[in-house]
């Protein structure tokens, strides 16, 4: 982080450039989907840090949100306590882990387990805002099959998959179809979490800092995995429980813990984990009767 | 002498942050259409611009964003003002506009000549801030379209008969196409081009 922080604006963004991203906010909300080119600026951190999702954040925050931050599913990563802490600095706002309490969460990679409500703002930090760009890696190009609805070799790719692998081997960034028009990455969410973006409650707002767009899914739009009629779209399922909290249904993380194997699984949603023992869920590895089972 | 006065008058006290405020209940409203927003800021915009109209004036609009004014505001001290608070110049071209303040009365006979993007960039159209009679009040409009849950029912006075023929024309261009907010007084609500009308 840059020195001086303090005679910086609020939010660290200069008022134009606030406009300016404010602007594109506006237009990608009014065409759900669609990648709005933006002037991406410098920010205090590099690229991969999220620069994209940090200045979508820092251009709609005000100084009574509380705000989230998590890099997988957690809140105590390097880099979800940097922005945080960047935020608490720049803009003196509340800051959070629960979920339930947060009106922005900036993420990349996991959406929350908790049902995001009418109120909240999800922020997305996003890599590679193409879909197609694995496809043809022309920006002229791509934004022609955008504009055409050409989505065509889209399907042939994902059914070469099947192809040759039974299924669509994607499990991160699947592509989605938003209010049955563009075609947009949800980059770099696990496709277990696709579900949740369609007919949300809450704004749902993409930021790619390097490669400068801006998109949206407005609160209760469609938002549909791609996927074929003899293969549907599936998520991951879990065999295991959380071995914390006992949670079932939920995204789980492998955890080692040794050198002989040994391994457990656990909440990749950190925050969801910890309410659920605070409301007296135990999982095996925590369960009291373990040691004497043993 | 009472025209330039005008121009200077008004403007937010607190940029920073009232334009925060305007800015995330426009979001809200962009997300949520249909949703009546209203604002207790006053922007001091001259006549017969309205609060609200004013206030997203000086929220979005700067030297990057062409606007286009209907006679009664061209003919007022908006040029002046809007100029003189953001920057912003005005153009007589509506194809070339970023926004389009609209005084109550006036509404336009079509939106064809507005900039309606490019199947391409269909970001790079013209915003209409429409001031109309009242909001909550006067004809029903049955709304549908993302950001809403099911149907949306909201009255609106002083809309012009054919708006909604307006409205249907420029749905079918999707994705290019013009996004309208409707005023009244310090009252907003918003109308993306994905919302569907009936009457
Ligand atoms: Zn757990």
């Amino acid at each position: 982080m840059s020195a001086d922080l303090a005679t910086y604006n609020f939010a660290y963004l200069d008022e134009q450039t606030k406009r300016m991203i404010r602007r594109a906010i506006l237009k990608a909300i009014a065409i759900p989907g669609y990648q709005v080119p933006f002037a991406s600026r410098e920010m205090p951190m590099p690229y991969g840090w999220g620069t994209g999702g940090v200045q979508v954040t820092a251009a709609i925050i005000g100084p009574d949100d509380v705000l989230k931050v998590i890099d997988q599913g957690a809140d105590d990563t390097t880099n979800a306590v940097s922005i945080r802490a960047f935020f608490q600095k720049v803009a003196s706002v509340a800051v959070t882990t629960h979920t339930k309490d947060a009106t922005i969460i900036q993420t990349r990679h996991r959406i929350p387990e908790q049902k995001l409500t009418e109120g909240q703002v999800l922020v997305y930090q996003v890599p590679i805002p193409e879909p197609l760009r694995f496809l043809e890696p022309r920006e002229t190009e791509t934004r022609k099959m955008h504009a055409l609805e050409e989505y065509g070799l889209m399907h042939v790719k994902l059914y070469e998959d099947i192809a040759h692998n039974g299924r669509i081997s994607k499990t991160y960034a699947y592509p989605v179809k938003v209010d049955g028009r563009y075609v947009m990455d949800p980059s770099p969410t696990p496709k277990f979490d696709n579900p949740k973006m369609h007919m949300s409650d809450a704004l749902q707002l993409f930021g790619a800092g390097r490669e400068k767009r801006i998109y949206a899914v407005p609160p209760h739009t469609e938002v549909v995995s791609l996927d074929f009629e003899d293969h549907p779209f599936e998520i991951q399922t879990f065999e295991q429980d959380c071995a914390l909290c006992g949670a079932h249904g939920v995204y789980l993380d492998e955890v080692v813990l040794d050198d002989q194997g040994g391994r457990m699984f656990v909440c990749s949603d950190t925050d969801h984990c910890e309410d659920r023992r605070d409301h007296g869920h135990v999982g095996e590895m925590l369960a009291p009767n373990k040691e004497a089972a043993e | 002498m009472a025209v330039h006065a005008q121009a200077l008058a008004g403007g937010f006290t607190d940029p920073v942050f009232q334009s925060q405020t305007i800015f995330k209940t426009l979001m809200d409203g962009m997300a949520r259409p249909g949703t009546i927003s209203s604002t207790e800021l006053q922007a001091g915009q001259p006549e017969p611009l309205g609060n609200a109209a004013g206030a997203i004036a000086l929220t979005l609009c700067d030297h990057d964003t062409p606007v286009w004014l209907s006679n009664g505001l061209a003919k007022s001290a908006m040029p002046e003002w809007i100029g003189f608070h953001t920057g912003a110049p005005i153009t007589r071209e509506k194809a070339q506009s970023s926004f389009a303040f609209i005084e109550a009365g006036t509404a336009p006979s079509s939106f064809g000549l507005f900039a309606a993007g490019t199947q391409e960039y269909p970001d790079r159209s013209t915003t209409l801030i429409l001031e109309v009679a009242a909001l909550g009040d006067g004809e029903q409009l049955s709304l549908t379209g993302p950001g809403i849950l099911a149907t949306k029912t909201v009255a609106v006075a002083g809309l012009p008969d054919m708006f909604g023929r307006l409205w249907d024309d420029n749905r079918a261009l999707f994705p290019r196409g013009v996004d309208v907010i409707l005023t009244a007084g310090a009252q907003f609500l918003c109308l993306p081009r994905t919302t569907r009308i009936a009457g």
